[in-house]
């Protein structure tokens, strides 16, 4: 039986294999080769001429701001909707999910109409009195849009770990003593960490690499790290110069891992 | 002081809420609204469903859409199930490789992803189309319905699985009556979890796909120079709707959930 089991595993294992190991491999291949397929670190160090760092820097900054948004805002929601242990979840879960359903990209240019010079808000601001705010194509409207996409996967693993906690816990501080702010810094949050590591990743990843939100609510006139490599790939067609950066965008993903994962082990 | 408390709270999560479906709100008016532009209110009209009746490109890229969903979503439960029962019988240094490389979409960024398959694909000489989009649905699809899964197989009790044995049950009967309706849920949950992402991608979607084919979100985003059209809206909205009374309709069948649960 045992033998056979393992046979099972075949077709999962060769999947994996050609469908995510072999892709990267490839990605890692271009990145330190040039068109003559001699081998080069020029695509990589491409990061350091001033557009692209500047590009980079730019979306490290932002992803940066809207994954700490995302936590202020969903951590007080996480707790909230934890205390309600009435609803098991199921029903919070599907608020966060439904508005998949309706498309990412028309979702994102629903805030255009809210944000632009004539949009919703502005028409809502002139109706009180107050003077008409700039929105549409600035850094701001990138970042909200990125915590407007990405909100969810930051509420879902704080609700998950959260719901988790055993009141027990918290009465037996209370009992022993603690009062409210101190059962939370030291029986909560402790508690919570695995949630947050995963809420952050989640919510950094795909902030840090998007080229669709910056397209939409920056105009042309923010170009984030992933605009640079999406452009690479579908108009100047330097492959080797995309997947180089593509190769300095994972060493990002990476660093935030292990960093996280460092974090991790301090807190526990 | 509790009922304060407690108002502020009500307060929170109703901002949050109408932060969340306010663009939705927004694109459920627009749907409505006759004037073309999306900044002017010129009116109530129902023109726009009407119209996407016959509008082909739109309807050719929904068909599209949702077949990918739906067979990627499939054929995903089927490799991850398998997948999960193969890893349960693993050892642990083996099954954490696994698990690794099972991440690994999930961790990745969607482009990185997207521009990897493009290159795979290219070397492989496939033609660009259904078929490369289906293969790289499947794959990030695979994840969601791995993580839903294994953690329902950790729970197995396997003693019920070698019980049907002794008694005379063939391992794939033992398998098709015991195992499998245990695993259910989870698998269910993948699968919608797998569907729910694939219907929404458009990254890897963009960078998998030849021309002319479309899905949704592809077809949207070659529209955003010209302006989206409205018909757009309305299918938007349409879905919305279809998929928020099908919810509410499942939340307030709870009897038959309770009872399912007593039956566990």
């Amino acid at each position: 039986m045992k033998s056979k089991k393992h046979l099972l595993a075949a077709p999962y294992a060769a999947w994996a294999v050609i469908f995510i190991v072999v892709p990267l491999c490839m990605i890692l291949y271009y990145g330190i080769t040039d068109k003559q397929g001699a081998f080069t670190a020029e695509n990589i160090l491409a990061i350091a001429s001033p557009g692209h760092a500047r590009a980079l820097w730019r979306s490290v900054l932002l992803s940066f701001v809207s994954t700490v948004i995302c936590f202020l805002l969903a951590y007080p929601l996480a707790m909230i909707l934890a205390a309600k242990k009435e609803n098991n979840g199921s029903f919070i879960i599907l608020i966060f999910i439904l508005p998949m359903w309706m498309n990412f990209l028309l979702r994102t240019l629903a805030w255009q109409t809210l944000l632009e010079k004539t949009g919703v808000i502005n028409s809502v601001l002139a109706f009180l009195g107050l003077p008409a705010m700039h929105m549409i194509n600035t850094s701001s409207a990138i970042v909200l849009g990125m915590v407007y996409n990405f909100l969810p996967f930051m509420v879902l693993p704080l609700y998950n770990a959260l719901s988790k906690i055993d009141d027990n816990v918290i009465h037996a501080a209370k009992d022993l003593g603690a009062n409210k702010i101190q059962s939370f810094l030291h029986i909560i949050l402790p508690l919570s960490v695995p949630g947050i590591i995963s809420g952050v990743t989640m919510v950094f990843v795909p902030a840090l690499t998007t080229f669709v939100i910056s397209t939409l609510l920056g105009g042309s006139k923010v170009l984030l790290i992933g605009n640079v490599i999406e452009q690479e790939f579908t108009q100047a067609s330097n492959w080797h110069l995309g997947s180089g950066l593509s190769i300095v965008l994972m060493i990002f993903i990476l660093l935030n891992m292990v960093v996280t994962a460092l974090f991790e082990k301090e807190e526990t | 002081m509790p009922k304060t408390a407690d108002f502020t709270k009500k307060i929170y999560v109703a901002l949050i809420f109408i932060f969340l479906y306010a663009p939705i709100a927004t694109l459920i008016v627009l749907s409505f609204n006759a004037s073309k532009t999306r900044a002017k209110w010129g009116g109530f009209t129902m023109q726009w469903y009407v119209s996407l009746m016959q509008d082909e490109t739109i309807l050719d890229a929904l068909g599209t859409t949702l077949l990918i969903a739906l067979l990627s979503a499939f054929i995903a439960a089927i490799i991850g199930t398998v997948a999960c029962i193969a890893m349960s019988g693993m050892k642990k240094k083996t099954r954490a490789v696994f698990m690794g490389v099972t991440n690994i979409p999930m961790l990745n960024a969607d482009i990185v992803t997207g521009i990897s398959l493009m290159l795979l694909f290219i070397s492989l000489g496939l033609r660009f189309g259904f078929g490369t989009i289906l293969l790289s649905h499947i794959t990030f699809n695979i994840p969601y319905v791995i993580l839903s899964v294994y953690p329902r197989m950790k729970q197995l009790n396997p003693s019920v699985y070698e019980a049907a044995l002794d008694l005379g049950a063939s391992p794939l009967t033992a398998f098709f009556r015991v195992t499998l309706p245990d695993l259910m849920p989870g698998i269910l949950s993948g699968f919608l979890m797998a569907f729910t992402m694939s219907l929404d991608d458009f990254i890897i979607t963009h960078f998998t796909k030849g021309s002319g084919i479309n899905t949704l979100s592809t077809k949207i985003y070659t529209e955003l120079r010209k302006g989206i059209k409205p018909e757009m809206y309305a299918l938007s909205t349409i879905i919305f709707v279809t998929v928020l009374v099908l919810l509410i309709l499942v939340n307030i069948t709870p009897d038959k959930a309770s009872k399912e649960k007593k039956n566990l």
